[in-house]
């Protein structure tokens, strides 16, 4: 197992299909009264959060509590990085008290790389910028395998503000990781460039016209509806929300074609949801959406995540060969 | 990424000092009939009792333990599997194990008598840390032990109410318990260590 989990690509198969069985057994404990399994205890694992983030950071904590870990929120607002002090001063400051594990989310792309080659701790990334966000991938891919299974042949299809989605980038490499076919739509202002040369490599499919896809001969098995993200825009993408809607939102009628090629279709999205924009409320609560099953995945992901790259030691991995029976 | 299976036995000797088989399928078999039996008369009956095995070969060894007890006393008796992995002491120490799922029967444990077993008893780590696991599942009325081998070397408090057999051996001997299920074949063999 890698030490840092910057990137999907930064797993091989085996091991993200480990993290996700492993997973499934945290999803167990989650059912139970007692939550808490004592695996990390004396670990002290930091949340870094210099963007504002409600379900990755809060999966994160309880993630490492009920790993019997000690867990420390930061956010960049409150810390000294609101006093001007540099990220590698910041992240050098919080690895000097020995701890665990680094858990960033920053607005810059490769921002956790970079926080990787300054620190010991293992590092997570909980978001960087627009380039990957490898947990959500995880728990993305765990939903659809407790749906579907082995991922293998499967057909999924991500919709959306692509050029500025990290989730959008990290699902492509853990899907295609196990063996997943991928579709990609984005309306052409929103296709990130080179997404060309990229799609050839890895092996996925672009295009500009979602109808299409729908109605294709290659019926859909899941349809991933990506944020249409605000914040990252400085306009000039779309002419207007309702027509961004009518192009590439998941809407009433849209869901009903899908249903009609395959009544098991899932719909998925990463939230927090733009109601009416990006998705219909008819599509959000419709007996297909996994929606909420995500959420309640990202916490047995991330202890799953957590324990793969905490419980064993750097020393312990070298000599696999003398594994004692106890 | 290392991932030895849980069970497999200790010390890779490198003086392999030609393996023996000390039991037979018959012999497993008839140990667990024996200690089957064992159960049964202690409880004074097979109520209340759940039999828990600890993954990996103790689980199909927990199932035939129950399937014995079933076959005297005509019922069914309820089984499970423990995985105790997430409660082991020295996962600082030693690679990477992913963790498997426990299945613990639908009647739960609180006020039951539990019966684990295992393969091999040894150090008795696995143990403390299954008694860690039960004690957040519910409340036992009691907790028995029952394994196929004892081979010594306790570094905790533990022993075993029912054993298959008691297996002196050095440390750096090797116990290997082959199971059907999981290997396709039934024996427990010593490899390694100085001959005796």
């Amino acid at each position: 197992m890698t030490k840092h989990l910057i990137s999907s690509a930064d797993l091989s198969r085996d091991e993200t299909i480990a993290i996700l069985e492993t997973a499934v057994s945290m999803h167990d404990l989650q059912r139970r009264e007692v939550k808490k399994v004592p695996t990390l205890r004396g670990r002290t694992v930091i949340n870094l959060f210099f963007e504002d983030s409600t379900r990755t950071r809060s999966s994160f904590e309880i993630a490492g509590k009920w790993m019997s870990a000690d867990t420390i929120n930061l956010s960049g607002k409150g810390s000294s990085t609101s006093k001007g002090e540099s990220l590698r001063d910041t992240a050098r400051t919080i690895d000097a008290m020995s701890v665990d594990a680094l858990v960033i989310r920053h607005q810059a792309s490769g921002a956790c790389h970079q926080v990787a080659q300054w620190v010991r701790a293992s590092v997570i990334n909980a978001g960087d910028g627009m380039h990957e966000h490898p947990t959500q991938a995880l728990l993305d891919a765990y939903t659809l395998r407790t749906r579907l299974g082995d991922l293998d042949g499967r057909h999924v299809v991500l919709v959306g503000d692509l050029t500025h989605s990290r989730v959008f980038r990290s699902n492509v490499i853990t899907l295609k990781t196990l063996g997943a076919r991928v579709t990609v739509v984005a309306p052409p202002t929103l296709m990130p460039s080179g997404i060309g040369a990229w799609s050839a490599t890895e092996g996925f499919a672009t295009g500009w016209d979602l109808d299409s896809v729908i109605d294709g001969d290659d019926p859909v098995d899941a349809i991933m509806m990506l944020r249409v993200q605000r914040e990252r825009m400085s306009g000039g993408y779309f002419p207007t929300a309702r027509e961004y809607t009518v192009g590439y939102g998941l809407t009433r009628e849209r869901l009903g074609r899908l249903v009609a090629r395959n009544p098991e279709v899932l719909v998925m999205h990463p939230g927090p949801m733009n109601r009416g924009l990006e998705i219909a409320a008819d599509a959000a609560d419709a007996p297909q959406s996994v929606v909420l099953d995500q959420v309640s995945a990202g916490v047995a992901v991330r202890m799953a995540v957590l324990y793969h790259l905490l419980a064993g030691d750097e020393s312990a991995r070298d000599d696999a060969e003398r594994s004692v029976h106890a | 990424m290392p991932c030895p299976d849980l069970n497999e036995p200790e010390t890779t000797s490198k003086t392999a000092g030609g393996a023996r088989d000390v039991l037979s399928a018959d012999d497993i078999s008839r140990a667990l009939r024996r200690i089957g039996h064992e159960v049964i008369e202690r409880n004074k009956g097979a109520h209340d009792l759940v039999v828990l095995g600890i993954p990996t070969r103790g689980a199909p060894l927990g199932r035939r333990l129950a399937a014995a007890i079933g076959a005297v006393e005509g019922i069914d008796v309820p089984v499970g599997e423990l995985d105790i992995t997430l409660y082991r002491d020295d996962l600082r120490r030693h690679p990477m194990r992913p963790a498997h799922r426990s299945h613990i029967p639908a009647e739960g444990i609180d006020d039951k008598v539990v019966v684990l077993v295992d393969d091999v008893l040894y150090s008795g780590r696995t143990i403390r840390a299954a008694l860690d696991a039960l004690a957040e599942l519910g409340r036992p009325r009691a907790v028995r032990l029952a394994v196929l081998v004892d081979r010594g070397h306790r570094e905790l408090p533990i022993r075993a109410d029912h054993v298959g057999k008691n297996l002196p051996t050095s440390r750096d001997e090797r116990v290997q318990v082959r199971v059907a299920e999981v290997d396709g074949v039934d024996v427990v063999r010593i490899s390694g260590g100085e001959p005796r």
